[in-house]
This record gives structure tokens, sequence and C-alpha cells, in this order.
């Protein structure tokens, strides 16, 4: 296979580009999308590439139709993939809960803006985070990834896919203007070195009659291609193992939604990744995702050389949530400081966490700056 | 070793062409860490616009500049607005004619080269527009952090087709006068 980018090397390109090249790597081969800033770079690039690679890009009329465009494309047996900005992201969100009761894999990309309604389109923040996770209506659970540079943009590209066809579950890729933009060094594997994962298909016709029954105990059904196997209904309403709508069934609702939230919750340590700085021993804990984490990285650096003892959690992953590692880490220092380019959102998911064993200050920025390493030090200063 | 440079002028100068041109010879030819961003309006020609590009021999978290080490100015407006951020003994490259008021007291504590770039980027290629890589030129050699031989391979990537020669004519121009600024001659 002929990629229409380098592979096997470095380049220097945008956020946006990183992850259009990512899924193309990961076996997407399906893209449905609607043009917005500061999104529409991926738009572009796979505009560009899926036709050189026997894909299909194509444009609808909104984003409600491109995200169900995706979560047919993938019942079809496609990788299928749509990305957007806030506008467009609260479009998708009724979509996106039919996706996780369909347990359709798709991957939606939400490069963050200024926010609420057309706000600041050019500009970085980090105001759906609540979004991503409760957008849509209903008990439910999904996968949410937090990329800081264009790097992880690239790998968790993929990494999102993988999750997504493992779990069958849509995965949201959490990115932001800054990221999406911003342009450095990204190394492209050759796509032999690349883990990609299937999603699991029926192994044989009696399989095929259970599309969204535990048959092999993972919690995961197997997932059918359209047009093969048995009839079935696809269905966003309650619907029992052979996809039969069953809506006033009580013991029918509470088994077909307590596993599509334990296949992800009770799976948490493949799905959940993190990284620490100068935790170990750390007395203030700084608890970050995103390109602001980029920026407490180097405040725990400042710190560290003024004999403040201050380390860092990076969340690669914000949902699922790991509440008791969270615990943990208040147990362990005096204060934990959480900023976001928001007026608070993960801070509260760290509150829950913390569970009043220690205090949790957030440091909030909104209006397109990233914070400074500066505003994340005085702010801990005027604590110390 | 981190290393911050700041392009500043308006939409259609090439300046955040210019940025990418330095950002990918560092990444992609010398194998050092660097970040490109940018910041401008939504006109695509005459509003302002500002890039930085971030070097470093290690992952770069922070990725703006907070003091740039050298920066380029190629309208009054940016002077005005991003002089003061240099930091004390910094690279202030000016392009003369567009920065008609400037201010000494700010520029004593730099390394400032006022030159009129355009005006040399028409005679040397024939087009004012060139000023860009002509100016990458000058920077790299002021700088001393990259190689020429690493910025003619990025400015060839980044260059429309068919105007390779017109390009690298700019950029050893810029060289050229680097290469004099260094040694006092300009």
């Amino acid at each position: 296979m002929k990629y229409p980018f380098p592979v096997g090397r470095s380049d220097f390109i945008q956020g946006d580009e990183a992850i259009a090249r990512a899924a193309i790597l990961a076996g997407c081969r399906f893209y449905a999308g609607y043009p917005i800033t500061p999104a529409s770079e991926i738009f572009e690039a796979m505009a560009l590439y899926m036709p050189l690679v026997d894909g299909v890009s194509i444009q609808m009329e909104d984003e409600i139709g491109s995200i169900a465009t995706i979560i047919g494309a993938s019942w079809a047996g496609a990788k299928a993939m749509t990305a957007t900005s806030g506008p467009g992201f609260s479009l998708m969100q009724e979509n996106l809960g039919y996706a996780v009761m369909t347990e359709t894999p798709i991957v939606v990309v939400d490069v963050q803006r200024g926010g609420p309604s057309t706000g600041q389109p050019t500009l970085g923040a980090q105001g759906d985070v609540m979004q991503s996770i409760w957008g849509t209506h209903g008990d439910h659970s999904l996968i949410v990834l937090t990329p800081a540079t264009v790097q992880e943009a690239f790998d968790m590209t993929i990494k999102a896919f993988n999750l997504a066809e493992k779990y069958r579950t849509p995965v949201v890729l959490l990115t932001d203007a800054e990221i999406a933009h911003m342009r450095e060094r990204v190394y492209t594997p050759n796509p032999e070195d690349i883990e990609i994962i299937y999603r699991k298909l029926p192994a044989n016709k009696e399989e095929a009659r259970y599309p969204f029954g535990d048959i092999h105990g993972d919690m995961i059904p197997p997932m059918p291609v359209f047009g093969k196997g048995y009839r079935t209904y696809v269905t966003g309403l309650t619907h029992d193992e052979k996809g039969r709508p069953k809506t006033v069934d009580a013991e029918v609702h509470e088994r077909l939604i307590r596993r599509i939230i334990d296949k992800l919750e009770k799976n948490k340590e493949d799905i959940v990744t993190y990284e620490t700085f100068d935790l170990e021993d750390a007395e203030i804990a700084i608890i970050s995702y995103g390109i602001v984490a980029r920026s407490a990285i180097r405040a725990v650096r400042l710190l560290r050389r003024e004999g403040i003892k201050a380390g860092l959690l990076k969340l690669n992953t914000i949902w699922p949530f790991d509440f008791d590692m969270i615990g943990n880490i208040a147990e362990q220092v005096r204060k934990i400081y959480v900023p976001e380019m928001n007026l608070g959102q993960l801070y509260h998911l760290v509150r829950e966490g913390a569970d009043g064993k220690a205090e949790v200050e957030l440091i909030p920025k909104i209006g397109g700056e990233i914070h400074t390493p500066m505003d994340i030090i005085e702010r801990i200063k005027r604590g110390v | 070793m981190r290393r911050e440079m700041l392009f500043s002028g308006f939409g259609g100068q090439g300046v955040i062409l210019a940025s990418v041109i330095v950002g990918r010879a560092a990444a992609v030819y010398e194998g050092l860490y660097a970040v490109q961003t940018q910041a401008y309006g939504p006109e695509s020609r005459g509003g302002a616009s500002k890039a930085e590009v971030v070097i470093s021999d290690e992952p770069i978290d922070y990725p703006k500049a907070l003091s740039p080490d050298c920066a380029v100015f190629f309208s009054q407006e940016a002077y005005d607005k991003y002089l003061g951020l240099v930091k004390e003994g910094g690279i202030a490259i000016v392009e003369k004619d567009l920065v008609p008021h400037r201010r000494p007291e700010l520029e004593e504590k730099l390394r400032v080269y006022a030159l009129p770039l355009t005006e040399i980027a028409e005679e040397t290629t024939g087009l004012s527009l060139t000023m860009n890589i002509l100016t990458v030129g000058l920077l790299t050699k002021l700088s001393e952090i990259l190689t020429e031989e690493s910025i003619e391979k990025a400015v060839l990537d980044a260059v429309p087709r068919g105007t390779e020669q017109l390009n690298l004519k700019a950029l050893r121009k810029g060289f050229e006068l680097g290469e004099k600024a260094r040694k006092g001659e300009l």
C-alpha cells in the first residue's frame, strides 16, 4: 500500500494534518464532515488523501448528517471518522448517543474553540469537556482522549480507532485550536510497525444472531457487517440481544445499559492512560490535560528549582475517569490545582475523586490564550 | 538549549511561511524539536500577522515564545506591539522602510539590523514578495542555530513549484547580508 504522505520518517505538520494521516494509517476509509474552523484542515486533508487510498470523503449538509453517515459507514464495515468544533459538536450529540446505544465504533474529533455558540472560531479553549462526556442524554459511557502535542494528536488518533473497534464504542478525540494549527515534528512510523485493531466479527451464523448479546462473556458482542448474516434491527430504542426493540422491559433495559457502561468501566486499566512528572514526592499536585499540561510541566520544573515540591498528573484519557487514582494523589498531597481553559469542568471530577482528602483549586483561563507557566506558578505560590 | 523566535508583520508578507520554513529546517533537517504557532485575524491579506517558533534539543513543554531571542518586524504595528518583548541582547531584524517610527530607548538593549528588505529583495530577484525568504537567510546567519543546508532544503519544501531558483537566490542574498552583518560590514 502506498500512502499519499511520508511514512517511516519525521515531518513538520499541523495537528489537524496529523489527525488525518493517523486516521488513514489506522485504517479509516470513510470520512464525512462539514467545514468549520479550526477543524477544516482535517477535512481538507481527508478530501485530498481518501481518493488516493480507495477511501471516501464526503461533505454532508451539516454535522447531524456527518455523524449519521459515519455511523452507517461503520455498520457497512468501514472504519469511519468525522471532525468538527463546538457548534458542530453540539449538533452531533443526539447521534453520538445513537452510536453509544447501537455500539457503533466511530471516531469523532472535536477541535475545541471558544464558546458558547460561534464564540471565538480561531482561538483554543477547553470548554467542551463536560459536553464530550455528558453531552448526549441518558445513562451512558464513551471514551474521551486529550492530546497535548501534535505527536500525541497523531498517536491518540490511532489509539482512538483501536479503542473504538476493540470496545465497539464511539471515541471522542478532544483537541483544541492550539494543537490543531500548531506545527511540530511528528514521527510517522512504518505502517507495519503500527498496532491496528479490527472489530470482532461473528465467527459463524449462530454468533451473527446476537449482534447485541454478551455471547463471549467479555461484554463486547461481535459486530456483523450490514448485508451479511441475519436480518436484524439497528435501533436507538432499547433492544434485546438480537436487536429487537423491547422498550418497556426494565430488565432488558438495565442489562443493556449496564453492559454498555461496564464494558468501558471494567476495562479502565486498558483504556485510561496518563503520565506523571515529579509526582512521587510531591506535596502539591497539578492535574491537567491537553495543551495546558505543557504549561503545567514547565511550571513544575520552575517551582522545583525554587524548592517547592510540585508534581504533575497529565491525563491522556478524561473518560472513563479514574476517581480512585485522584483519591490516592489527594491522600499524598496537601493541595491539588487544576488549570483549565474554561471556568471549571474537569475540576469537578477531580474534586469528586479527591473527596475532601486534599483541597482542590481551579486555575481557570478563558479568552483564547493558553495559561503561561507564570499564570500557574503565581497561583500556586499564593497558596504556599 | 531553548531558542525563541518571533515573526511579525501583516498578512500577505509571508510571515507565517517564513516561520514554517525555520521550524521545518530545525525539526526535519536538524533533528531538533520545534514548535511553530501563529496568530492572525480573519483576513488573508492586510491584517496583523504574527508567528512564533520555539526550537530546542529536548521536548518542548510550553509551546509559545515568552521572550524571543530573535524577532523580525515587517510593519510599524508589529514593531510597536512586540519590540518590547525581545530578550535583552537579542536580535531584532527591522524592515526599515515599513517601520518609520523607531524607539531608540528599546533598540539600544538589542542587536538591531534595520534594512530596506523589500527593496533589496526586489533588486535581487525582481520580486518584492521574496522579502520573507531573504529575511530567513539573514536570520539564519545571525541566529546561528541552523545550517544553510537545512534552511535551503526547507525552503525548497515550502515554496511553490517553479519558484525554487528565485527563492534560493533571495535566500542566498540573505545569507550574504547576514555574513556581512556579523562582520560589522553592513
